[in-house]
């Protein structure tokens, strides 16, 4: 085992690490404190990217040790793993920019930095692990290390939700324990194979389908699969650079990814199909976006309304790994990275409204576009990404969905899409419209923009959003990377 | 060398508790036990190679074989026990070198010696292989621990040591008509012999129940744990340490070891599966309590009786998976526990109370405490990664693969319940000031590191656990009893 080889390893413990400093420093070392921070972000971004031109180039990582007879501590990196890896690695630094900012002068920084490191490596695990045992270890640590991010204000509303968020994931996660238990006990090892592991021939028909159900609804309640999802519009009350990380690379893209680990590598497409499962999931998450998108319609909070429109989007990717087929896959996995960039951009600035102007719900949102240009410029491109207009991210996501549909024969997938187009325009358009052109109430014309720590991270996400539509032909773009795993996938 | 290494675990705290007397500054009785503890590692570790190199020891006490002589037996699960003892007990100790003198009102001598025997105690209870010694054992400990109850002094103290003291005075009754049914019909004492015998009927059946129900007194198992809560919360915090992870341990683990041992094959599954359904009744009960008090310690205590309610899950399953899960289990619960009631202590010695609402101080000084507890609640709510998390998935790898997923369903469930007092305690720590928190100004400035370290690495411990299961889990298969197999 080369240390090259063992890079997978390094990138959970770099931030793992961190995160131990942190907490060891205590409250009062802000400047050493925010070193080790970007020092870490950056460091990790550094290994991310060796790892990743390493796995384009077709080499092999891996890391294994046995914490137990049978049960093995196995991190790997494919075309997978690095798809939400570099994702997380590149949001972790913008929004580490983003909350010193976000939260200079507020209490318990040593907690909120060391907890939020903690998250980033959990991800990074959920990312890399290399079977269930492993998956099911950073799942669940990422459970704990965000709970105390989304209860971080510490008032009543945020205990509440925190409870509520606890109650979900971790139902959630003994749900797929149980899940995943029962598959070792008839499948024995639990490595991760593209093309799954799981053979008809293991146990009986109706065997298989409550495992699998079991591990769905499990990973379901991170994704926010309806009726799983109520824990996320109530944990928007955490910090913004928090909703920004839950919303966009955290907990629910770890949920989603894990039902595509589900379906790609644990049960396979085809057995995944040969079970009906794929109707379900597709069924599941078709239902989800419109619901989300009709919850988010009448949301008054602007955070809120993110939220539910995370609910609805996240679904996309569930969509896309449901209907199966090339060209759906390629649209879901490839929305796993478009959601995450354009989302975290509409919650920093959604951050930026409420710290610098104190705006908080859509009825305040009038002339709000010329009193901080470049928030709501990044806002509204973002926001015109989510419905899908081109060249934006998300309209690449759209049409390859709707080209799956398609030529898998699925045309009511075209259905769904158009309808949570309209809607993500009924939600996102008054917004905009009040943004620009309605004159701000109460005489309020004071330009302030946000500084620069709130405002450069928002910019650089959604020049990244714009960026990966207009240029998703060019190599190594999201678009062209899912290619390759769909490719590598679908072999 | 055996038999020295084994007459310093069993004599070694007893003497020191004497020598202690006749030092001459209280800095050399405070740093005595503390030497003592580290000293027993060594015994411990020549122990342990030779139980990992040779397999399960027998040992006669002036070379007294049985059925005449007194028999010790040390096997991978007397092992465990053996090493959990010496690591809580040096925690306890250096814990209390520091604690102790602090607190001017504190009884200190009286404190040390019963502890000191205490620790003798469970030594020779977890080497302990024929069922008179075992008794005499049990009540030496029981003697200690109610002691240990009472030392803090004040009418809670002695209501709540009185009446642990009937529990366990009945219990010992109990186990003793047991004993003296299994005597009059084999003749026999010696488990090992017990093991191998064949005996059974109706009348080695109802010493079963007679001995389990005892046992069951002393550990504070579901529906005979009245005293436990009370009385581990008024105790000394270190002396809760020591009582939760390793007191009442002992009792589940002496049933556990006559179930599976000389005992295995005289039940009937049903039987079996009732055991189990009482400790899933405990595991529940224990966690709603728990989850309803507003005083940490009392908490804690009633965490012990949910947790010592999975033991009992190993009767219906009685597999080596489920062997593993258990004695795991008993491990990290040892870890945590421990490390939850100092924790406990260091909040009661910073503020001078338990209330949860006091936990939502914006005290600095408080953090490290509230991670201990979170670390060993990780561990508790079988949480990855940490010893509690292989034991719970051991447990239900093992039902499920006996096909009985009820028992799955209940181990799981149970962490959830776990999490949820736990996450309680957490909530509180984490939330804005509550109006109560203000009231009492804090009694201590500042928290020795000799009281912050301890329960941190025994929380570290329990969460290191789960990473040595490939190591642990041969040694805990040393001298399997027949019922699981072995």
């Amino acid at each position: 085992m080369s240390l090259y080889a063992a890079m997978p390893l390094w990138v959970v413990l770099s931030s793992m690490l961190a995160s131990v400093i942190i907490f060891a420093l205590g409250e009062d070392r802000r400047r050493m404190r925010t070193f080790i921070n970007l020092a870490a972000a950056v460091i990790k971004l550094i290994l991310v990217g060796i790892m990743l031109a390493g796995v384009a180039r077709g080499d092999q990582f891996g890391v294994r040790f046995a914490l137990a007879p049978g049960l093995e501590f196995a991190l790997h990196a494919d075309s997978l793993t690095m798809l939400l890896i570099t994702l997380s690695a590149i949001l972790w630094l913008v929004t580490t920019i983003y909350a010193i900012g976000y939260l200079e002068d507020s209490p318990n920084r040593a907690r909120f930095f060391g907890f939020f490191s903690l998250c980033v490596a959990a991800t990074m695990g959920v990312a890399s692990a290399a079977n269930l045992f492993t998956f099911f270890i950073f799942y669940e640590l990422l459970t704990l290390s965000t709970w105390p991010l989304v209860v971080h204000r510490g008032t009543p509303k945020a205990m509440r939700a925190g409870s509520k968020y606890l109650a979900y994931t971790l139902s959630g996660g003994t749900v797929l324990l149980i899940g995943i238990i029962g598959l070792h006990v008839i499948a024995g090892p639990l490595d991760f194979v593209h093309g799954g592991f799981v053979t008809a021939d293991m146990a009986p028909r109706s065997v298989l389908v409550a495992l699998f159900v079991l591990m769905l609804a499990g990973t379901g309640v991170k994704a926010a699969f309806f009726p799983l999802h109520s824990w996320l519009p109530a944990a928007m009350v955490a910090p913004a650079p928090v909703s920004a990380l839950l919303h966009a690379v955290a907990v629910v893209k770890v949920g989603i990814f894990g039902v595509a680990r589900l379906v790609f590598d644990v049960y396979g497409l085809e057995l995944t199909a040969a079970l009906g499962m794929d109707h379900l999931l597709a069924g599941i998450a078709a239902f989800t976006i419109l619901y989300g998108s009709v919850r988010a319609l009448g949301a008054v909070n602007i955070k809120q309304r993110l939220a539910w429109s995370t609910v609805s989007q996240v679904s996309y990717i569930g969509l896309g790994i449901g209907i199966g087929g090339p060209l759906a896959i390629v649209g879901g996995l490839a929305h796993l990275v478009h959601q995450g960039l354009m989302k975290i951009t509409l919650f920093f600035c959604a951050g930026n409204l409420s710290e610098i102007h104190e705006v908080k719900n859509v009825d305040q949102m009038d002339g709000i576009g010329w009193r901080m240009p470049w928030t709501m410029g990044a806002f509204t491109f973002a926001a015109l990404g989510m419905i899908g207009v081109p060249p934006i991210a998300g309209f690449i996501t759209k049409w390859y969905l709707g080209l799956g549909g398609a030529t898998t024969g699925a045309w009511w997938v075209i259905g769904v899409l158009v309808a949570s187009t309209l809607l993500n325009a009924a939600y996102f358009l008054p917004m905009l419209r009040r943004a620009w052109f309605v004159a701000p109430a109460g005489g309020h014309t004071d330009r302030r923009e946000a500084p620069p720590s709130l405002l450069v991270p928002a910019l650089v996400t959604v020049l990244l959003a714009v960026g990966s539509g207009f240029l998703a032909g060019m190599p190594m773009s999201p678009l062209q990377w899912v290619m390759l795993i769909s490719e590598r996938f679908l072999q | 060398m055996l038999m020295a290494a084994v007459t310093a675990l069993l004599f070694g705290p007893l003497l020191t508790g004497l020598v202690v007397y006749l030092l001459p500054s209280r800095r050399l009785r405070d740093i005595g036990p503390v030497v003592l503890a580290i000293g027993l590692l060594g015994p411990l570790w020549h122990l342990g190679t030779e139980v990992v190199g040779a397999g399960p020891l027998v040992l006669a006490l002036g070379g007294h074989f049985a059925p005449l002589g007194i028999e010790l037996h040390v096997d991978g699960l007397a092992l465990a026990m053996l090493w959990l003892t010496g690591i809580v007990a040096l925690a306890v100790n250096v814990y209390v070198s520091a604690s102790l003198p602090v607190d001017a009102h504190f009884p200190a001598t009286g404190f040390r010696a019963l502890w000191l025997i205490l620790w003798s105690g469970l030594n020779a209870l977890f080497m302990a292989a024929d069922l008179f010694n075992i008794y005499v054992m049990l009540e030496l400990t029981a003697l200690a621990a109610v002691s240990l109850v009472v030392v803090s002094r004040g009418p809670e103290a002695v209501s709540a040591a009185t009446r642990y003291f009937l529990f366990a005075l009945a219990g010992s009754l109990f186990y003793l008509l047991g004993v003296a049914l299994v005597y009059g019909q084999t003749g026999l004492l010696s488990l090992r012999v017990l093991e191998t015998s064949s005996w059974g009927g109706p009348v080695s059946l109802l010493a079963l129940g007679l001995m389990t129900g005892g046992l069951a007194m002393k550990a504070a198992l579901f529906p005979v744990h009245a005293w436990l809560p009370r009385a581990h919360a008024v105790a000394p915090s270190a002396a809760s340490a020591a009582l939760s992870a390793l007191v009442a341990m002992a009792g589940a683990y002496l049933i556990i070891r006559l179930w599976l041992g000389p005992f295995a094959g005289h039940w009937p599954q049903a039987l079996a599966q009732g055991m189990a359904a009482l400790g899933t009744a405990g595991i529940v009960y224990g966690s709603i309590q728990a989850l309803r008090q507003s005083r940490l310690k009392l908490v804690i205590a009633y965490s012990t009786v949910a947790q010592l309610g999975y033991l009992l899950l190993i009767f219906p399953i009685a597999s080596l998976l489920a062997w593993q899960g258990v004695v795991y289990h008993a491990l990290s619960h040892g870890l945590a526990k421990a490390a939850f009631f100092l924790a406990a202590g260091n909040i009661i010695h910073l503020l001078g109370n338990d209330r949860l609402t006091s936990l939502s101080r914006r005290d600095h000084r408080l953090a490290g405490s509230v991670m201990v507890m979170a670390l060993s609640g990780i561990s508790l709510s079988g949480l990855p990664p940490s010893g509690g998390f292989l034991g719970k998935w051991w447990l239900i790898n093992a039902a499920l693969e006996s096909g009985q997923w009820w028992w799955a369903l209940a181990a799981a469930a149970g962490g959830l319940l776990a999490a949820a007092y736990v996450f309680r305690v957490l909530r509180h720590a984490l939330a804005e000031p509550h109006p109560d928190a203000a009231r009492d100004a804090p009694i201590a400035d500042n928290l020795p590191r000799r009281m912050f370290w301890p329960p941190m690495l025994l929380a570290l411990g329990a969460v290191a656990l789960g990473f040595a299961g490939q190591l642990l889990s041969p040694v805990i298969r040393i001298g399997l009893p027949t019922g699981v197999g072995g």
